[in-house]
């Protein structure tokens, strides 16, 4: 086992350091605007542009070979045969246009903070879990858990999808543009999930909070998810987000369903300890 | 959301209105709309500058940012420390959320790109790889 108090973080004393109450460290100024990107992201040009056969590459070369041309300043990457491979494209913490022209495997475009993905092909299970920021837009079907844990971002796909889309969602958008499947938006807790076509059973189970809106049929409801009125600023924010990738809700925007919440199950609090004790 | 009539429920009352936050002490869910959407009528010139820069075509995952409200202070919730940075007190706000939230959109995104983000020293600590 490696010596942890070798560890730089030690010698910076972030493992004895005692905070005490509220810090009152002003960390920027508000009035500060040359910063747009984080300091540890690649600088990039989007007008420089670059491609590669990844036919006879490896998952772990495709994405070294994306980081190091973002590292030589190509902001614009076309990757050609990605071959369905699982895990490609992850990880991605930088602005960036890149255009994976196939089919991607498992857990696809995973833990992106920043680009500007577009997938030719279809995609398997969990593509774009856990995405921060950017966009990931696939032109044809998607597996399950389409966005799971999705923090932020826009994630699209433009045909139909399997169960449990936007497991765990925590923010950012979903747009499907065809069906939906089971358990769709199970646990979701924020953020906004569009579908245009079906959704299966189960949709919003134990939704905490979000919205999800529906433009065909929906199969029944889980747990908490209760419909509500669509108004204005709903249906001009979807008209402009449909907009954006060339999708049209069939049936008009302002005859989507939008579910959300029942609040039910929002019994979390301190009290519960004692409650359990008292049971107990 | 309780009171969502009085913008400034949250900055002059504690926050506690029901039955049952009052039996336990503390707000039960957000104090401020998630599901409030943009309006992009009220988008200011440094986001659509930031917008423009990253290649979106809108506010993107900022579209999740709301001005929240945390022990009487305005304040916007950073992700990535996980906790709350508060707005300045100089700061005047707008009497409507939409506006509200811009201001706080501005200012996470003016912290979180700062070098001085904690994430920063974090990532010097701890970074794995470059």
């Amino acid at each position: 086992m490696a010596n942890l108090s070798e560890h730089t973080s030690h010698d910076m004393g972030m493992h004895t350091e005692q905070l005490e109450g509220r810090t009152q460290q002003v960390f920027f100024s508000a009035t500060e605007e040359e910063n747009l990107v984080q300091p540890f992201t690649y600088d990039v040009d989007f007008d420089r542009a670059t491609e590669f056969d990844a036919q006879e590459m490896a998952t772990g070369e495709i994405n070294a070979k994306i980081k190091d041309l973002m590292k030589d300043g190509y902001g614009t990457i076309t990757v050609r045969n990605p071959g369905a491979k699982h895990s490609v494209a992850v990880g991605i913490l930088n602005r960036l246009n890149l255009v994976l022209d196939g089919s991607l495997g498992y857990f696809g475009c995973g833990l992106v903070d920043g680009p500007n993905i577009r997938i030719t092909g279809r995609v398997g299970w969990s593509c774009a879990e856990n995405m921060m920021a950017g966009t990931v837009v696939v032109e044809k079907n998607a597996g399950s858990t389409f966005g799971a844990a999705i923090r932020g971002g826009d994630l699209v796909s433009k045909g139909s999808v399997g169960a449990r889309t936007g497991i765990d969602q925590k923010g950012g958008t979903i747009i499907v543009g065809g069906d939906t499947g089971a358990f769709s938006g199970f646990m979701m807790q924020r953020g906004r999930m569009v579908v245009l076509g079906n959704a299966g059973k189960n949709l919003g189970d134990s939704m905490y909070d979000g919205t999800i809106y529906i433009g065909g049929k929906i199969a029944d409801l889980g747990v908490d998810a209760v419909v509500e009125e669509m108004t204005p600023l709903d249906c001009d924010w979807l008209t402009r987000k449909l907009r954006l990738f060339d999708l049209e809700a069939p049936n008009g925007v302002e005859n989507m369903t939008k579910i959300v919440s029942g609040k039910q199950l929002w019994n979390y609090d301190n009290l519960e300890p004692s409650e359990k004790k008292l049971i107990l | 959301m309780a009171n969502a009539n009085d913008i400034d429920h949250y900055l002059t009352s504690d926050g506690i209105d029901s039955d049952r936050e009052k039996m336990i002490g503390q707000t039960i869910g957000y104090r401020y709309d998630v599901n409030l959407v943009p309006d992009y009528t009220r988008v200011t010139p440094y986001l659509q500058k930031y917008i423009d820069y990253m290649g979106w075509p809108d506010l993107n995952w900022l579209e999740d940012v709301h001005m929240g409200y945390e022990e009487g202070r305005a304040a916007v919730f950073d992700r990535n420390i996980n906790g709350w940075v508060t707005v300045p007190e100089d700061i005047d706000l707008p009497d409507n959320q939409q506006e509200r939230d811009m201001i706080a959109r501005e200012l996470l995104v003016k912290f979180q790109m700062s070098p001085n983000h904690p994430l920063v020293e974090l990532r010097r600590a701890y970074g794995k790889f470059d």
